[in-house]
């Protein structure tokens, strides 16, 4: 592979961005495509090796609770891409591909273009966390992912004094994710955060759980984690990356405004319409296992708590 | 042969004879016994109309034990929530059903169905007479509240909450419908009996 850093180049050196959009293109160029040299952040296809997986834990940014058993983790998923019932997408996903795998950063930054997943993880350091997720249908786990801080990649891609907000997109492929032939969403999943909410340390790009490859129907290949925020706030399966100037559009708020906000910070004071937020139901537990209190910013109020200092958060819930 | 479900998650909740109620067991009881809950409901309502298409007048016996079953797995659903989901905490249930309209529409057709099953009974019939079958047209109303609650519960995928109120729609259509007929006929003895 002749660019592990493809992240590090500089926009001057990539090539026009048609030639990105259609990778059999620079494949089919050979030579051409070889005498891109640096410049192509596009390599040959090599699938990630297991053992990249194998990270060591950040303690410091773990929870100690016990944490859910993979079988948990992987057969009680909301990935509406697959189906909208909590085993539907364990059911669903094994057909998905996952590698090789592109994703586009664009918008306001510096180094954009499509970059293979090989080559984004390249010069990162992979970590395990272990963290609370909190979904917003009041049950939680407790779950190791494998990944790499968000803020680690934003460096690297330089964004712009314009940039305000990120915005994620996940594939839209309803061949590979039979869910989509609904629309029971407006596809393709669009999420968001506010840059400083993105480059929080907690803010994690996952690739594995339990050091191994995140399984489909956990947002294979690469998803967000936002542990202080419901889970729906974690987009799956992403393609796109994009840093730009206004608040992007979120898939759930956009589809029940005054169910789902933008923020969709964990907050036990603020109810769902349907629900309460006060507490929750951890997965795993017996059948007479009491609901344990959901905490503010799911227990990670001193890590964040300040990103929203003055702000009303019964308004932006 | 209808009590197989609760059978099944009676032993799914008991960790017995290998059964299981997958990763988040209260939900799946909670799913479960809803489910069969409407099903049940929609079964008793199809009976009516059934019996007129087909003149088998033998399947009324089978309405009464499928509204029963109704009612069991309405008060399997509800007691799910209660003991298992809530904890019992009587305080939260409270103050649940009280802030959350679906909740409410779910239990008024809980308590509608109480009186329903107590004058199940042959007895009941003959001492209540045309009124047996005024009251349990309540059934009607137990359906649309049924569905109500379904609907207003769904996250987003409404599909399955269209697709009952479309049956349970055509159900009482066709009473409607029929009304006329039913009206006519009426001058001839013993026929508004089962029409619920
Ligand atoms: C005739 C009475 C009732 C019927 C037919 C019924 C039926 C249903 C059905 C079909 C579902 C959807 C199941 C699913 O897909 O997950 C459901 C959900 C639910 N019902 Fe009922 N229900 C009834 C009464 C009640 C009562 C009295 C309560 C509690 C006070 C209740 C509480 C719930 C809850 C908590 C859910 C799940 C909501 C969620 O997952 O967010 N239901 N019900």
């Amino acid at each position: 592979m002749a660019h592990k850093s493809a992240s590090i180049i500089l926009p001057s050196e990539i090539t026009s961005e048609a030639l990105f959009h259609d990778r059999r293109a620079v494949l089919a160029m050979g030579l051409a495509g070889a005498a891109l040299g640096a410049a192509t952040p596009l390599t040959a296809l090599a699938d990630i090796p297991a053992e990249r997986y194998k990270a060591a834990r950040n303690a410091r940014l773990s929870v100690t609770e016990t944490a859910n058993t993979f079988e948990e983790i992987s057969g009680y998923n909301n990935f509406y891409e697959f189906g909208t019932d909590k085993s539907d997408p364990a059911a669903n996903s094994r057909n998905f591909k996952p590698l090789p795998w592109n994703v586009t950063v664009d918008g306001e930054c510096e180094v954009k273009g499509k970059f293979a997943l090989e080559d984004l993880l390249a010069p990162q350091t992979l970590e395990e966390r272990v963290y609370r997720m909190r979904c917003v249908e009041a049950w939680s786990m407790v779950i190791p992912w494998v990944g790499f801080p968000f803020a680690e990649l934003l460096k690297r891609h330089k964004p712009t004094s314009k940039a305000k907000y990120v915005a994620f997109t996940t594939l839209n492929d309803p061949k590979q994710m039979p869910g989509q032939r609904e629309r029971v969403l407006d596809w393709p999943y669009v999420e968001g955060l506010r840059m400083d909410e993105a480059m929080n340390p907690l803010t994690l790009l996952a690739v594995g759980v339990y050091g191994k490859a995140l399984p489909n129907q956990c947002g294979a290949p690469l998803r967000l984690v936002v542990p202080w925020k419901y889970g729906f706030k974690g987009i799956k399966s992403i393609v796109r990356i994009s840093f730009v100037e206004q608040q992007p559009r979120t898939s759930w708020s956009h589809a029940a405004p005054n169910e789902y906000g933008f923020y969709a910070n964990v907050n036990p004071a603020v109810d769902h319409p349907r629900w309460s937020q006060a507490t929750e139901r951890r997965i795993g537990g017996s059948l007479l296992a009491r609901r344990q209190a959901t905490l503010p910013f799911n227990g990670y109020a001193d890590q964040v708590a300040d990103l929203y200092k003055g702000m009303d958060l019964r308004r932006n819930f | 042969m209808f009590i197989t479900p609760a059978l099944w998650l009676a032993a799914g909740a008991l960790g017995v004879a290998g059964v299981s109620l997958g990763v988040d067991p209260v939900r799946s009881l909670v799913h479960e016994n809803g489910t069969m809950a409407l099903r049940m409901l929609v079964a008793t309502l199809a009976i009516t109309p059934l019996r007129q298409l087909t003149g088998h007048s033998d399947l009324l016996r089978l309405r009464r034990m499928l509204g029963l079953f109704a009612f069991f797995y309405a008060l399997l659903h509800l007691s799910s929530w209660v003991v298992f989901d809530q904890g019992m905490d009587l305080q939260m249930i409270l103050s649940e059903v009280v802030k959350r309209p679906y909740l409410l529409v779910g239990l008024s057709a809980v308590l509608l169905m109480l009186p329903l099953a107590l004058t199940s009974t042959t007895a009941a019939q003959r001492w209540l007479k045309r009124r047996w079958t005024q009251l349990h047209r309540l059934t009607y109303v137990i359906a649309v509240l049924a569905v109500w609650h379904f609907w207003w519960q769904v996250k987003k995928d409404l599909r399955e909450p269209i697709a009952y109120a479309v049956i349970v729609a055509v159900l009482l259509g066709w009473r409607v419908w029929k009304r006329p007929r039913a009206a006519k006929a009426r001058s001839a003895p013993a026929t508004t009996q089962g029409t619920a």
